[in-house]
Parts: structure tokens; sequence; C-alpha cells
């Protein structure tokens, strides 16, 4: 099956309707599928429930489908950067489920290995355990947290070959791999599409079996905080 | 009084040779320019790598490698990188030796609050609540007291909390403390403060 793509809209076609469920890798702006993020834009298509770390900046990564109030929920562990973010959801436009950054990733790997649920320390004695079951293991209670399956999942790679095996690189990595896993499909978006076997298959980071839709592109990658030291 | 380059030399004390120790953005990043000579410590940063190195010179500014806090970095001879999912695993597995951490409240018992202000500020909690949750030791930097010249360290938070019972020991501008059985100890003062000033800026019992 031809898993290679000629563009994002292709990629999408068929894939997208209102009101559905889509987890996204990157962290910040740093990985984020920011051609599938513009197509997704451009569709028109609404409703949506992200499960995304970020919401990116005003104008960049999910910040573009905050202006057009494309998106109805947010699933993040972190909105700071966003002030557009911020207003819809002071104002009670958007809604949005704070989890902390290492259950948002964990419900991701869950979800897409099949584990329903899972115990984690994690915010117990805290807003996030509100309404959630609690459990002692050896004299430490945890909160039952559960794996998220998403409708689609779209990530950002280095690299991919035409069977979907995909490479990141550096912090670009990010929540990806776990994203990849956890939607009924996943489109990944990549700088460089490799003949298949040209790939160590000793270093690919997400085997092809995840991944069903690939798509070559240009990456602005925006950066956030631009910091840097003397020479 | 302490600084804010002298508070993040004096939590830079804590640390050990051999840890893996994640900081946290603002005064805890400057921790980094203070390890002591002779301490090899790794820097884990949560979104998805360990050995964390300084900030890149412009030529070898790179956008696939940030901090936690999106900040540009470098890579180290000893730097690995994974995916989010592997950062948080060795968070709550424990792997992670210390976290240090700037707070909004610390309230007596260890109680942490530094992730919103409800109907005003809302950011999110990142990966805090997971390190407090998870990590050994967890060290609080931050100013004694807010901007209207309230103690931070309470009685109890009144914020929404991060974690409970979480802390370890604050760092402040005017000393340090404990986190121990019945409240705080008072360990250390900065430098010109009085014994006076650092009880009279400090709402949570005192055990010593």
């Amino acid at each position: 099956m031809k898993k290679i793509y000629g563009s994002a809209k292709e990629a999408l076609d068929g894939v997208l309707s209102d009101g559905m469920f889509i987890a996204s890798g990157g962290f910040g702006l740093c990985g984020i599928p920011e051609l599938l993020l513009q197509a997704i834009k451009e569709d028109g298509v609404k409703d949506l429930t992200f499960a995304s770390n970020n919401a990116g900046v005003d104008d960049f990564g999910i910040g573009i489908l905050l202006q057009t109030k494309q998106v109805k929920k947010m699933i993040s562990s972190y909105v700071g950067e966003n002030a557009e973010f911020m207003r819809q959801y002071l104002s009670g436009e958007l809604e949005l489920e704070f989890n902390p950054q290492g259950t948002l990733a964990e419900r991701m790997r869950a979800g897409g290995a099949g584990i329903p649920g899972f115990y984690t320390k994690t915010g117990v004695g805290t807003v996030i355990a509100d309404g959630k079951e609690h459990k002692d293991f050896d004299g430490e209670t945890f909160i039952l947290e559960t794996g998220i399956k998403a409708d689609l999942a779209i990530v950002k790679a280095w690299k991919a070959d035409e069977q979907g095996n995909l490479i990141y690189r550096k912090t670009a990595r990010n929540f990806n791999p776990a994203a990849a896993t956890c939607g009924k499909i996943c489109i990944a978006e990549v700088e460089e599409i490799v003949p298949t076997g040209s790939l160590d298959p000793d270093l690919i980071h997400t085997p092809g079996i995840y991944v069903h839709r690939v798509i070559k592109g240009d990456h602005e990658k925006r950066i956030e905080q631009r910091t840097v030291t003397a020479a | 009084m302490w600084d804010r380059n002298q508070m993040a030399a004096r939590a830079a004390k804590e640390l050990q040779d051999g840890w893996y120790v994640n900081l946290g953005i603002g005064i805890p990043t400057l921790v980094s320019n203070y390890i002591p000579e002779g301490v090899d410590v790794t820097l884990q940063s949560e979104n998805g790598m360990l050995g964390m190195g300084p900030f890149p010179t412009e030529d070898a500014i790179d956008a696939d490698l940030i901090n936690a806090g999106k900040q540009t970095i470098t890579e180290l001879d000893r730097t690995s990188y994974f995916g989010s999912e592997q950062s948080f695993a060795m968070i709550r597995g424990g792997k992670i030796a210390m976290a240090i951490l700037g707070a909004m409240e610390v309230a007596e018992n260890g109680d942490l609050a530094n992730w919103m202000i409800p109907g005003k500020l809302v950011k999110g909690m990142g990966g805090a609540m997971d390190l407090v949750a998870g990590v050994g030791r967890v060290v609080v930097v931050m100013d004694q007291t807010n901007k209207k010249g309230e103690s931070k360290l309470l009685k109890e938070c009144t914020l929404p909390l991060t974690g409970k019972a979480v802390v370890d020991m604050i760092i402040t501008n005017l000393g340090v403390f404990n986190v121990v059985e019945g409240g705080l100890e008072l360990l250390e003062l900065a430098d010109g403060v009085t014994d006076e000033e650092i009880r009279a800026a400090t709402e949570a019992t005192i055990v010593n």
C-alpha cells in the first residue's frame, strides 16, 4: 500500500470531520506538524478536540486554528505563550482539560498500546485528582488515568522511508512518537523521504506500522525563545 | 539579602556528584552556572533530553534543539534524546535525583503551588506535577515575599496545588529552610539578613 502523499491536503483527504479528536506531536513550536495544521485550517473542519502539550502561539501551530475558532477543546499541559488561547478560555469559548505533561505523554502511549488506564502518583492531592479513582499500592496513593485513543494523529519527523518508518531529530522528537501510536490514522510530515532500505533498521524511532500516510514539505521551524551566548 | 545569582549559587551546593537533575524555568536555570568543581551532574530537560548544554552561539542555533523553557540550547558529548513518554518514565520512575523549581507559594507541610492563579493566570503545570511526585528531592528557589510584601511561606497554600507535601528544601532571598515534622527548620540566613527579619517575613511555623 502506498503511504506517500503529494501534499498535506491530499494526505488529509477523507480523514477530517467536524467534532473529531486529534492527537498532535510537538513541544512548544518544536517538532510540530505545521504543514498538516495549516491544511486543517484551510479545510475549515470545526469543533475539534486536540490532545497536544501546547497550543502554539497566536499565529503559529495550533494557535492558527484558535484564531479561526475551529477548536472546541484542548487537552494540554501548558498554554502560557498563547494570548488568544487565554482569552478564549477565560471567556468560556474554549474548553480546556489540563493534563500534567507526563500524564499526557503516558495517556498517548497507553492508548496506542491498548492499555485503557494506568495509575500514577502525579496529581494526587491536587485538582487533577478530583473525581478520579484513588488506589493505594505499598502504602502510597495513586490515581487512575485513562489512555487516549484519537481519531487522527498528526506528527512531525525528520526522515521517513516509503514504509512510514520514522526518525526524529534532537528535541523535536518530544510527543511525536507517543502521539503517532494513539490515532486510528496517523499522518506524518517529514523533511525528507528516503527509499526503503536506506534507513538503518536499528535506528528507527517509530516503526511504519503506526504510520499510514507520509508527506514531505518545507518547514518554517519557528523558534520561540532565541537564547544565545557570546562566541 | 541574596540576589537571583546568589540564590542559584546556594542551590547548586545541594548537587551531588553523579546525580541526574532537573532544573525549572527562571532562577533554577541559573543553577547550572554554579555547579561546584568536581561535582559531575547531568541535566535533564523534560521535553526529551539528558545532558543539556549551555545556550548556543548565534551560528549554532538549532530550531530542533530546545529546553523545557523553549529556549535554544546545545548538546554535550554525553547527550541522549528520547520521547516525552520516556522522559516522564524516568521522572516518575524515580531516576531523577533532584528537581529545583520556582514557586508561587509553599506551605509548612511542603505543599507546593506554582501553576495557576484562578481567574487570572492560566499557564498550566507543564511537567511540574510529574517532577514533584517522582523525583528524589524537591528544592524550591523563590523570593521570600510577593510583590505586595506578603510571605510566600505559608501555613497553608491559597492557590491550587502542584503537589501535596512534596517540598524538601526552600531557598529564598532571605535564607534557607528545610521542611521537617511540624513546620520549617531555619537553616541559614542570607548575607546581611537578621534572624528577626526572616521570621517577620515567614507566615509558616518555624520550628527552631
